[in-house]
């Protein structure tokens, strides 16, 4: 299987005052194209950081990071702002809605930088609320939705504009145990049927079986796990 | 404009801090119009001076008269196409608070030929020449007591008593005219000298001051010069100087308008600014995290700082514009004072600085939603 993500030779150094904290130490990886990982490991292994350099959020002290064929490491700011939005949806712990946009209006955001016109983005927008079950909650702002309803808006948020990588930080994290198998279910429905890549960060083992395989992070490394 | 309506969203994400954000912008721009129209009406006459006119004052003060003999001597110096001459009346119409109206005898058809902006009827200047108590007055003055062509007015003197002793002067209105020049006043009267001079107890054969044109080509400087030489070491010395520096020193008398309305305007934008400039901060660091998903879904750093700033001069121009509006319709209604006006370029300087204070107040909370960074932003929600 083709890989859409490589890291090679990867560590990524942070400065805390005068004290150096290598968070990933010479990490190799590749993330075959339609896969669905899950990264555990404990609080300050570097799960996140991970996350940040496969979305383009962060830059690797040393190394390279390629996604879908981009060099991410040598691009500037403002080519990693246009690159995430064409290639790469995120979803968070504590979903990162907009409070004043209804639920449709915070699917669109993304596609505000698209050419698209009002109409087009709002067709796209009721397409994702409808994969991930909320379309009847269009015009709902996330007060009026429950936890995992938001969590489903933020989903949708991240795949409307089709990208091919999801990335989510504990996805579930915020959700009581039903909710989250149910959200965990659209991520494996949107890996199988829709062919999302996805790299999941998380703490719940539970969640972690939903993945194909689950990669453990402890003190910069990893190591891999098919699932069983 | 694919992002107004997140502007828009944002903009009222705190109603009440919003609502009064822009209630204080509004009164500041209330204001802004207000003393703008009062400092344009007391120095109107300085901006619509006429350059080729020029004013022949008494040299010590405005208030002394000067013999009306002056006017062919005037006349007489090379260079001086026109003369004509005013006095100031001083009286009021009912009630002393009417005395913003002023009154002037004049020459009809001098005065007129001197003041080509001033537009009226040919027939009613006629009237008002061959009418002794004839007096024409301006439209903005007719316009605020109601008056007509035919109506007979009384004014009551504060200076001149007539012979019999009365104060009162009563006139008939033969003509109203206006103004060609938007900003130009017309809240005054005017009525005959001749029959002034006969009637008023004092003062005789004394003139407020000349008014005089220049003969195209002609310097207006060597001619002020060469009619103050010639009532040199009279009992009458003169001051000749432009209309716009007469304008400028008859509104003088009320102190400095331009710099009490610049002082009062200046305090009220300097608050102003730090009203909006916190209501920007707190906006930016209530949603440090909703910045960062910004950023993170793709939004690049220079169009998270065109957002931030553009609520920012949204804000000033909702405030901006309901404060300019309602002064506009004040000053337009005549209820509040009447005569005032509010040019053209009031209203553009006002709109310049409800964008210059929105950049202004927007700036540095901008600033800091574009430097924000992703991970540290998110990390704080984490």
């Amino acid at each position: 299987m083709t890989a859409i993500a490589t890291l090679r030779g990867v560590s990524k150094t942070y400065q805390k005052g005068k004290e150096r904290v290598d968070v990933l130490h010479e990490l190799d990886l590749d993330i075959p194209e339609g896969d669905f990982i899950a990264v555990m490991g404990p609080s300050g292994s570097g799960k996140t950081t991970l996350l940040n350099l496969l979305g383009g959020l962060d830059k690797p002290t040393v190394g390279t990071v390629t996604v879908g064929g981009a060099e991410l490491s040598s691009m500037s700011n403002n080519q990693l702002s246009r690159w995430r939005s064409n290639n790469v949806g995120f979803i968070f712990q504590f979903y990162n809605l907009l409070p004043v946009l209804t639920a449709q209006k915070n699917v669109e955001l993304p596609l505000l930088l698209t050419n698209f016109g009002g109409a087009e983005r709002a067709k796209r927008a009721q397409i994702a609320l409808d994969i991930v079950g909320l379309a009847d909650r269009a015009t709902h702002h996330p007060r009026e939705l429950s936890g995992g309803q938001e969590q489903r808006v933020a989903i949708a948020r991240a795949i409307v504009s089709d990208p091919t990588l999801l990335l989510c930080d504990e996805p579930t994290g915020d959700l009581d145990r039903d909710t989250a198998d149910e959200i965990l279910k659209l991520l494996q429905t949107l890996n199988r049927e829709h062919g999302k890549t996805i790299v999941m960060v998380t703490h719940d083992a539970q969640a972690a079986e939903y993945a194909n395989r689950t990669l453990h992070c402890d003190k910069g490394t990893l190591e891999t796990r098919e699932a069983a | 404009m694919k992002y107004l309506g997140l502007i828009w969203h944002s903009v009222w994400r705190k109603k009440i801090r919003t609502s009064l954000t822009i209630l204080s912008v509004f009164v500041a721009f209330l204001l802004f119009a207000l003393l703008s129209a009062v400092g344009f009406a007391f120095r109107g006459g300085e901006d619509v001076a006429d350059a080729e006119r020029l004013i022949v004052l008494e040299k010590v003060s405005i208030i002394n008269p000067l013999p009306s003999s002056y006017q062919a001597r005037i006349q007489a110096v090379p260079g001086v196409e026109a003369v004509t001459h005013a006095n100031w009346f001083g009286g009021y119409y009912q009630e002393p608070r009417n005395s913003q109206f002023a009154q002037f005898p004049v020459r009809p058809y001098e005065y007129f030929t001197l003041y080509p902006e001033l537009q009226m009827p040919e027939e009613q200047l006629r009237a008002w020449a061959n009418n002794r108590e004839g007096a024409v007055v301006g439209s903005q003055m007719a316009e605020a007591l109601g008056w007509e062509v035919g109506d007979r007015i009384p004014i009551t003197a504060t200076i001149f008593p007539k012979t019999d002793g009365s104060m009162t002067w009563e006139f008939d209105i033969e003509g109203i005219f206006a103004s060609d020049d938007p900003r130009g006043v017309t809240n005054f009267m005017l009525f005959d000298y001749e029959y002034f001079d006969e009637a008023r107890a004092h003062s005789r054969g004394q003139v407020g001051w000349y008014i005089l044109r220049v003969e195209d080509g002609a310097d207006p400087v060597a001619i002020a010069n060469a009619i103050d030489r010639q009532f040199e070491n009279s009992p009458a010395e003169t001051d000749t100087s432009t209309e716009a520096a007469f304008a400028a020193s008859f509104a003088a008398q009320f102190g400095n308008i331009a710099l009490i309305v610049s002082l009062i305007l200046g305090a009220v934008f300097f608050t102003l600014l730090l009203v909006s400039g916190n209501t920007m901060s707190q906006s930016v660091r209530e949603r440090i995290s909703e910045l960062a998903v910004l950023k993170t879904v793709g939004f690049e750093d220079s169009t998270v700082l065109g957002i931030v700033l553009s609520e920012s001069v949204l804000i000033m121009l909702l405030g901006g514009l309901l404060g300019l509006g309602t002064g506009w319709l004040l000053i337009q209604s005549g209820g509040l004072l009447p005569g005032l006006y509010l040019p053209a370029s009031t209203i553009l300087l006002a709109l310049a600085f409800m964008i210059g204070a929105g950049v202004l107040a927007g700036l540095f909370p901008a600033l800091k939603a574009m430097r924000l960074s992703i991970i540290d932003a998110l990390a704080v929600r984490a």
